[in-house]
């Protein structure tokens, strides 16, 4: 296939799914900030929703301070944010306007209505009460769009990028997510935490729709450790770390085995899988969850630009 | 009084038509409503719009589509083929002439300079043989009735002709519309276009493909106006959709970008203008084209579909002497009639146009697409002005023609049936091996009452054209 065409369904997909974890991100902040302050921890909820999302410099740079206003507006719809949930709606709109006939008729429809949804919505009054149902919109969209993938689409590399865009950007997405809260994580330590920080536990895992599921799992009460735990390396919670890679790896296989050829993006894929397999929980403790989660990162960012230089350029 | 396709010029239903009208009278209007907004949903839902330049909202828009279909009979289709052959063959040669020994200048029949200083004369392809000596694969011919044996050619639109992915999906609505129909009336069908084409661009890769060649579609990109159509045939024809920057030369050979490396390329039917083709032959700003294509042409590794330089063949000016070309390449009376042209470059013709400018259609000679046209018998006299302060200025650029009365179809519109003007698009397909027309083509209509102007870009809107096979036995529908 067209490197191009695999480059936007790629690209396509990352966008939809960063809309999501922005929709997620504001969605628990949202409820965070409405606790009295004394459980919500050292960070100001708005602070740590624009250091999740990434953005933490350019918001310093077009607003004052962090409020629900000022926050909901820049990662909403703010032309000021080349990454807001608004921009991420158009951009991926763009990409499959450009690579129509390579996806089904009905992901292009679930692109196409969401774009035309945002035509009609007034973002000066976003933060209102309007906000939950909007984000619960975009929630359903990336939903649908993921399932209508999952269910329509041949499986043939087409497929397979269309995945790998989903996955790459979930393991970015999650990794910071955990980074920005990994001060609440740290076991025993008295500087940080302290009881209250049972709702900054519980909102990560409420962020990534896992608190529910970590009851069942874990069968005692919300632990700062088994949240890492559970959201890093367990093999049966889908958005963790362990399990997002062990998928990304599965298609770059794929790819590879179609093609007959292996290469850079194969092998780092592996080496990061191997990794998260072969590290005891303690152990990230031990070496910082801080320099593991950034250096998770950075190595999630090189797993991109190779799967670009050996496929999509 | 304009010729009407169903009644004719004396009221009497013409026989092609006398199903259709006896349905139509049959058909309560309710029902017509709603078989339209179920044709207009059904438009929406698989996106065909097309974008209009200049158009503020740079939206997407739906053309308007009219349900009721527009019949030829086989007698004058065949007709009709006939001379579109004919004419695409006539192209073809004259074009082949141009640039190669130019017999046709020399024996007096057109000017050289109308020819030489030709914005549209590519000298490049002085040197360039393209495959099987032919330059124009895809033609889409204008023509105009106006009257029951009035066949006009307007337009020979010999370079990047667009349409034909709305008489498929026309064809296609019409279908699930009205089963009926199709059962009572014979329709040739359509829908082996892709097929067709793809046949044509087959035929014509260069010695150096392999057995499958491959071909590619090149597009401008999303934000050109006829971009569905670029994705619709390409998905039809099984071939991929290609950019400019998805395109590389190397070695005069040219390669598409693929996630399995570097594939080449035979044939590339192109939907961008030759300007843009290759910036280093052509407008070196273009971003839409492929550095160094002009060569891998020149070397013959690549074949370029409409060949580069038939735009010299849908020069207006040059129109006006198609019926001598027609005589001169085929030593046969052309089938088509041509439309009485003046050329404004000649001085006789230019201060007849001035005089009778409130009667007549000025057209630019380079012009397409229904821009920069003066319509006379409906322009203001401030546009007249306007016009002949232009035409003075620069007449060699203009040409006109009389205010042809195009023939009228029933339409169906909101106060109900009413006659609407029309012109019709065949797409004419032109291979190594043989012609191939699909029977019928694209029909334009005028959706204004009155109005003539039925290009898409102006408001104007389609319907279905049948040719109606009523030469073989008609089976009985099966119940």
């Amino acid at each position: 296939m067209l490197s191009r065409t695999a480059d936007s369904l790629f690209w396509l997909s990352r966008y939809m799914e960063r809309a999501e974890n922005l929709a997620r991100v504001l969605d628990v902040a949202s409820r965070m900030s409405t606790l009295p302050t004394e459980y919500s921890g050292t960070m100001n909820e708005w602070e740590s929703a624009v250091a999740t999302a990434g953005c933490a410099t350019l918001f310093q740079q077009h607003r004052e301070k962090a409020t629900r206003e000022s926050v909901v507006d820049f990662l909403v719809a703010s032309p000021d944010n080349p990454n807001s949930i608004l921009a991420c709606i158009q951009t991926c709109r763009a990409n499959a306007r450009a690579v129509r006939g390579a996806m089904t008729a009905e992901m292009w429809e679930v692109v196409n209505g969401a774009w035309l949804s945002l035509q009609n919505i007034d973002f000066a009054e976003i933060s209102g009460p309007e906000l939950s149902r909007f984000l619960a919109m975009i929630m359903e969209t990336s939903l649908r769009f993921d399932s209508v993938a999952y269910r329509t689409m041949l499986r043939t590399d087409p497929y397979w990028f269309q995945r790998l865009g989903t996955f790459v950007e979930r393991a970015d997405n999650s990794a910071r997510l955990l980074d920005v809260k990994y001060h609440v994580l740290l076991p025993q330590s008295e500087a940080v935490g302290g009881g209250l920080d049972y709702f900054q536990w519980t909102s990560l895992l409420r962020s990534v729709s896992a608190l529910t599921s970590f009851q069942w799992v874990y069968r005692e009460s919300v632990k700062p450790w088994l949240v890492a735990d559970f959201l890093i390396l367990r093999p049966e919670q889908p958005r963790s770390l362990i399990a997002v890679y062990g998928e990304i790896s599965r298609f770059l296989e794929r790819i590879a085995d179609l093609y007959g050829r292996q290469g850079e993006s194969q092998r780092l894929a592996r080496a990061m899988l191997g990794q998260l397999q072969n590290t005891p929980i303690d152990r990230l403790f031990q070496t910082g969850l801080h320099e593991f989660l950034g250096s998770f990162i950075n190595d999630n960012n090189q797993l991109g630009s190779a799967i670009a230089s050996q496929y999509l350029q | 009084m304009a010729f009407d396709e169903m009644n004719g010029d004396d009221g009497a239903t013409r026989e092609v038509y006398a199903d259709l009208s006896d349905w139509l009278a049959a058909t309560p209007g309710d029902q017509l409503a709603h078989r339209r907004a179920e044709a207009e949903a059904m438009f929406r839902r698989i996106g065909i719009t097309f974008s209009v330049y200049g158009d503020e909202q740079g939206g997407e828009r739906l053309i308007p589509f009219d349900i009721i279909p527009r019949l030829l009979a086989m007698k004058e289709w065949k007709k009709l083929e006939a001379g579109l052959e004919q004419r695409v063959r006539a192209l073809n040669a004259f074009i082949a002439d141009v640039y190669g020994a130019r017999e046709i200048v020399r024996a007096g029949i057109v000017p050289e300079d109308l020819v030489l200083r030709n914005a549209a004369f590519r000298p490049e392809m002085t040197r360039i043989k393209p495959a099987a000596g032919q330059y124009v694969h895809i033609a889409g011919i204008d023509v105009v009735r106006c009257g029951e044996d009035d066949l006009y050619v307007l337009e020979d639109n010999a370079r990047t002709p667009s349409g034909v992915s709305y008489m498929l999906e026309n064809r296609e609505v019409m279908f699930r519309l009205f089963p009926e129909l199709f059962a009572k009336m014979r329709v040739r069908p359509v829908d082996d276009y892709p097929d067709k084409l793809k046949a044509t661009l087959r035929s014509l890769a260069p010695a150096t493909a392999s057995k499958e060649p491959e071909i590619v579609l090149l597009t401008p990109g999303a934000l050109n106006s006829a971009y569905y159509e670029h994705s619709f045939l390409s998905d039809k024809m099984g071939i991929e959709l290609v950019e400019g920057r998805d395109l590389f030369v190397r070695g005069n050979v040219v390669f598409m970008r693929t996630t399995e490396g570097p594939k080449r390329v035979d044939v590339i039917y192109r939907r961008i203008d030759d300007e843009y083709l290759d910036p280093l032959a052509f407008r070196p700003d273009s971003a839409l084209g492929v550095p160094g294509l002009m060569a891998a042409y020149e070397a013959g590794n690549v074949t370029v579909s409409n060949a580069v330089g038939t735009g010299i063949a849908d020069d207006k000016a040059i129109y006006s002497y198609m019926p001598d070309i027609v005589r001169f390449f085929s030593g046969q009376e052309p089938l088509l009639k041509n439309v009485p042209t003046w050329r404004c470059r000649e001085q006789d013709a230019l201060k007849y146009v001035l005089a009778h400018l409130s009667e007549l259609v000025v057209k630019e000679v380079n012009g397409s697409g229904g821009y920069g046209m003066l319509v006379g018998p409906h322009a203001s006299r401030a546009e007249l002005e306007a016009f002949a302060t232009k035409l003075k200025h620069d007449p060699a650029a203009y040409i006109a023609q009389p205010t042809l009365s195009l023939s009228t179809v029933p339409c169906f519109l909101d106060n109900g049936i009413a006659s609407r003007h029309v012109d019709l698009r065949p797409f004419v397909l032109c291979g190594a091996d043989k012609v191939r027309i699909v029977p019928g083509g694209l029909t334009r209509v005028a959706m204004t009452a009155g109005s003539l102007v039925v290009n898409s870009s102006q408001g104007g809107g389609t319907k279905d054209t049948w040719v109606v096979d009523d030469e073989s036995a008609m089976q009985p529908f099966p119940l």
